[in-house]
């Protein structure tokens, strides 16, 4: 009972720290959008539609981060066969589907006024789409499996083959692409930023970064929880 | 046997093939439905298009294509389901089997089954669409072969965990899919310069693409099969 006790003492301690640090994030998150609106200068020809930039890219770098991270956890899960490993790659998985989630409402919404269009089946944006597909079914499937070690080896199976369809689906949108010609794609890229935009960018890729440990080691320590509730209820104690 | 590891694997991946293709045609349940299921898809697709506005042939690679994928999908969704009923999974594992001659195995008897279902719609689809297939059926056969392998052999590892989870018949396509695109747009985009009879050049790139994906997702799953079906 002492080791449940401990490790209970453990989860607790770990979603107090996940939560602090989400608070520190959002703190960040707030100093971003003073910074975007206050600091930064109004781009020319874009205008005030360029501001959701800070938001955008920063949302979808956490959320590369963290399919990333699903799919190395995944490779090491079935090497070592850590239960830690498959519990931080769920928690990954799930706050990689609400940045995606972020980068794909803000995206259109920058896309409407500057592209003329909310959706174009660019190869980056096909590409993350799909990835927002994969990684929900990712969930479903561990929704679906009632058995914790067998749902670890299904996810971990499914998070390898995910990271190795990422390159051709890349490839074959890419291919799509380049032998159909679109327009022009108008977007701003980082090298040539005034410094304002540039530091501003960074501080939100930070703060975003903070954000996504943060909500990963809140919702470690909840899976950490339940795991205990769960062997708490077996009589037997596995 | 015991000192040719590698031809006593192909020879069990055809006992297990050869198993399941016995067992398929003795009931023909599953590719009858199958069968009825892709031509049904084939004439829903006719009422989707406005034949004024829109000639068959521009919509036919994507029409065949949308109705492969389907069609397999529904095919695959069987392949671990008859091995559920009295546990006849179980006692496959039970036996002196490597797991990558199971998988292929597994694989090789899905292919004949979808395989078996994309021939017969080729007819049906030339008939309702009015596409010439003759000149250019040699490649077409071709980049399906290309095609299909891909998807089954990741299908078949996911019809093995779909089987095992709740709403099995939702799980399969859900993950599925997102891993058909690649197969389908490379296999849509071939076939479409092959009803134009465009030269070979110009589908390069994609068989290119379409073979490396079938090497990568073959090996991949038969590698990965044993973290699905042992503890």
């Amino acid at each position: 009972m002492t080791g449940i006790a401990a490790s209970s003492d453990i989860a607790g301690r770990t979603v107090r720290r996940g939560l602090r640090l989400s608070a520190l994030g959002f703190v960040g998150l707030a100093a971003v959008y003073v910074l975007a609106l206050r600091y930064t200068p109004i781009e020319a020809r874009q205008g005030l539609a360029q501001k959701i930039f800070y938001l955008h890219v920063p949302a979808a770098w956490s959320a590369l981060l963290a399919f990333s991270l699903v799919g190395l956890a995944s490779v090491l899960y079935l090497w070592l066969k850590d239960i830690r490993l498959d519990r931080f790659a769920a928690a990954s998985a799930e706050v990689g589907v609400a940045f995606s989630a972020i980068m794909l409402t803000t995206g259109p919404i920058w896309a409407k006024p500057i592209w003329g269009t909310w959706w174009t089946w660019d190869a980056r944006l096909t590409l993350t789409l799909f990835l927002f597909f994969l990684f929900i079914g990712y969930l479903a499937l561990r929704a679906a499996v009632q058995d914790p070690a067998e749902r670890a080896r299904f996810s971990a199976v499914v998070g390898i083959l995910g990271m190795l369809l990422v390159p051709f689906i890349h490839l074959s949108v890419y291919l799509f692409r380049t032998l159909h010609p679109q327009p022009i794609v108008l977007k701003p890229s980082a090298p040539s930023l005034p410094p304002e935009m540039l530091r501003t960018l960074l501080v939100s890729t930070i703060v975003f970064t903070v954000l996504y440990v943060g909500f990963v080691t809140t919702r470690y320590g909840l899976a950490l929880v339940a795991d205990l509730r769960e062997a708490e209820e077996l009589p037997d104690g596995h | 046997m015991a000192g040719w590891p590698v031809l006593n694997t192909f020879r069990l991946t055809l006992v297990i093939a050869a198993k399941d293709v016995r067992a398929e045609l003795r009931s023909r349940t599953a590719l009858l439905s199958a069968l009825v299921f892709a031509a049904l898809v084939l004439v829903i697709f006719n009422f989707a298009r406005d034949p004024t506005l829109v000639a068959a042939t521009t919509l036919a690679p994507s029409v065949l294509w949308v109705t492969f994928a389907l069609a397999a999908m529904v095919a695959m969704n069987r392949a671990f389901t008859v091995e559920r009923e009295n546990s006849a999974l179980d006692g496959l594992l039970l036996a002196p089997v490597p797991r990558e001659a199971l998988f292929l195995g597994k694989l090789l008897a899905n292919l004949a089954f979808v395989g078996a279902v994309e021939l017969a719609t080729l007819p049906l689809f030339t008939l309702f669409f009015n596409v010439s297939l003759w000149p250019a059926l040699p490649g077409i056969l071709g980049v399906t072969l290309l095609a299909t392998i891909g998807f089954v052999a990741v299908g078949t590892i996911f019809s093995a965990m779909a089987v095992r989870t709740r709403f099995a018949e939702l799980m399969l396509p859900v993950l599925l899919l997102p891993f058909m695109v690649p197969p389908l747009i490379g296999a849509v985009q071939v076939t479409s310069r092959l009803l134009a009879e465009r030269p070979l050049s110009e589908m390069w790139g994609w068989l290119r693409l379409l073979a490396l994906y079938d090497v990568v997702f073959v090996t991949l799953c038969a590698l990965a099969f044993t973290a699905v079906v042992d503890e």
